[in-house]
């Protein structure tokens, strides 16, 4: 193991368990629909950034610890992030290069497509099923994305992830 | 693929339960810390409260003590009155209840469902389905125990229902959450039946889950839909959902109810009364 391989792993977790206390931190009355989707964002970043360290098992345990901590069905989130974690490890190489913004409606299409994911496994476990207006946390996510992206670049160099 | 098969075990068979009350172990801390802000804020506010609000506050509340135990004075002599002709009557009634209070944690569970998160879990004897309320009414049922934590569905949940009666009259009916707002739905009330705005609906303990008598809503709308066969009946719950952070957790002490309810309330007893 070359020190490239093991440096920074600490941020990859210290990041991913602040996006797992964000998902459940209370959000102002009214506004709960607006809570961008975290730790998502985050599996798409290190996906996108570190793909040979963090891929799609790794998107996996973190589902299952998101479904633990929401009180969800246990892998409803599993499933969706490590679908999403595929296809951003699989698409990597072409979405590095994008330029930001483009990036950014990369990441909402897939943001969309964990919503789906979601709303799929709720449907078929005939649970009920949130509001139209939590659509909006994806476009949130969207318009985050290349603050997210800044800030987490920086981190990650600072780390010597990248 | 492993995902779609846990999703399968846990839906279908409920045999993750015991793996998720494990792991909860695990992702205590986390709810534990994502609350840590809110209780300092708390703690902070209480520290710089005035000495007049003190002392505005410590006269209301002694002002309300007194009015309180007058009142429980009269409702001691009528609950006499009431255990003397059941007794004429010859049917047993059995009220004891103990109580424990428990805090709601400050999290967000997964949106959509009406669900909160108390401090207190199988560690101090809570069970599931064990009834919740708050200083106003009944509030919701445990679902899920966890070894130091448990989780509420409130009954506004769109899976939620608990049977209920208008304290009026009697009329016994289901109270379901609607999930949308925090309403309640009565169900299958006939169009001829006396109902009205206003009316008080209070636990009738039809389904041994929830101790009779407590109150739980308080009608809002009653409407004759041409298309529904029954009436349209909305009401309020009279809990305080979205705003209490003390919650009572109950236990019925019914020998009849619980069989071994009376071991767990000794249990309890002696956790508790230290």
């Amino acid at each position: 193991m070359s020190d490239a391989t093991t440096q920074g792993g600490w941020l990859v977790l210290l990041t991913l368990g602040v996006a797992l206390a964000l998902m459940v931190l209370p959000m102002p009355f009214g506004l709960e629909m607006l809570r961008p989707q975290w730790v998502a964002l985050l599996t798409l970043y290190w996906c996108l950034t570190v793909p040979d360290r963090f891929g799609v098992f790794s998107a996996f345990a973190l589902g299952l610890a998101l479904d633990l901590i929401l009180g969800s069905l246990l892998g409803q989130h599993a499933l969706s992030l490590s679908l999403l974690a595929y296809a951003a490890v699989m698409l990597q190489q072409r979405v590095r290069v994008f330029p930001i913004w483009q990036q950014a409606v990369f990441v909402w299409l897939l943001l969309v497509a964990e919503r789906l994911i979601n709303l799929w496994v709720l449907a078929a476990t005939a649970t009920p099923l949130p509001a139209w207006d939590d659509w909006m946390s994806t476009l949130i996510g969207f318009l985050l994305w290349p603050w997210l992206f800044f800030v987490m670049s920086d981190l990650a160099r600072r780390a010597g992830l990248v | 693929m492993f995902a779609l098969g846990l999703i399968i075990a846990d839906h279908r068979y409920e045999r993750l339960e015991r793996v998720r009350v494990v792991l909860s172990v695990l992702t205590d801390p986390l709810h534990f810390a994502v609350d840590a802000p809110t209780r300092a804020i708390r703690a902070t506010q209480e520290r710089l409260v005035r000495e007049s609000q003190l002392r505005a506050l410590n006269q209301a509340l002694r002002r309300e003590n007194l009015l309180l135990k007058g009142r429980l004075q009269q409702f001691e002599a009528l609950e006499a009155e009431n255990m003397r002709l059941r007794d004429l009557l010859g049917s047993s009634f059995n009220v004891g209840e103990r109580v424990l209070i428990a805090e709601i944690l400050a999290v967000d569970l997964t949106p959509a469902r009406q669900q909160v998160m108390l401090n207190k879990g199988a560690n101090a004897g809570v069970f599931i389905g064990q009834p919740v309320l708050d200083a106003n009414a009944v509030m919701g049922q445990v679902v899920r125990v966890n070894p130091s934590s448990s989780v509420v569905l409130l009954i506004t949940d769109s899976e939620h229902a608990l049977p209920v009666e208008v304290n009026r009259n009697g009329l016994r009916s289901i109270a379901a959450g609607t999930g949308v707002g925090h309403d309640l739905e009565l169900l299958y009330i006939p169009k001829n039946a006396d109902i009205r705005e206003g009316d008080l609906l209070v636990t009738s303990g039809m389904g041994e889950r929830f101790p009779p008598g407590y109150p739980v809503a308080r009608v809002t709308v009653v409407r004759q839909d041409p298309d529904n066969p029954f009436t349209t009946v909305l009401a309020e719950p009279t809990a305080r959902l979205d705003r209490s952070r003390e919650v009572l957790l109950v236990w019925t002490l019914d020998p009849r109810m619980y069989p071994n309810a009376l071991t767990d309330a000794e249990r309890i007893r002696a956790r508790v009364a230290p």
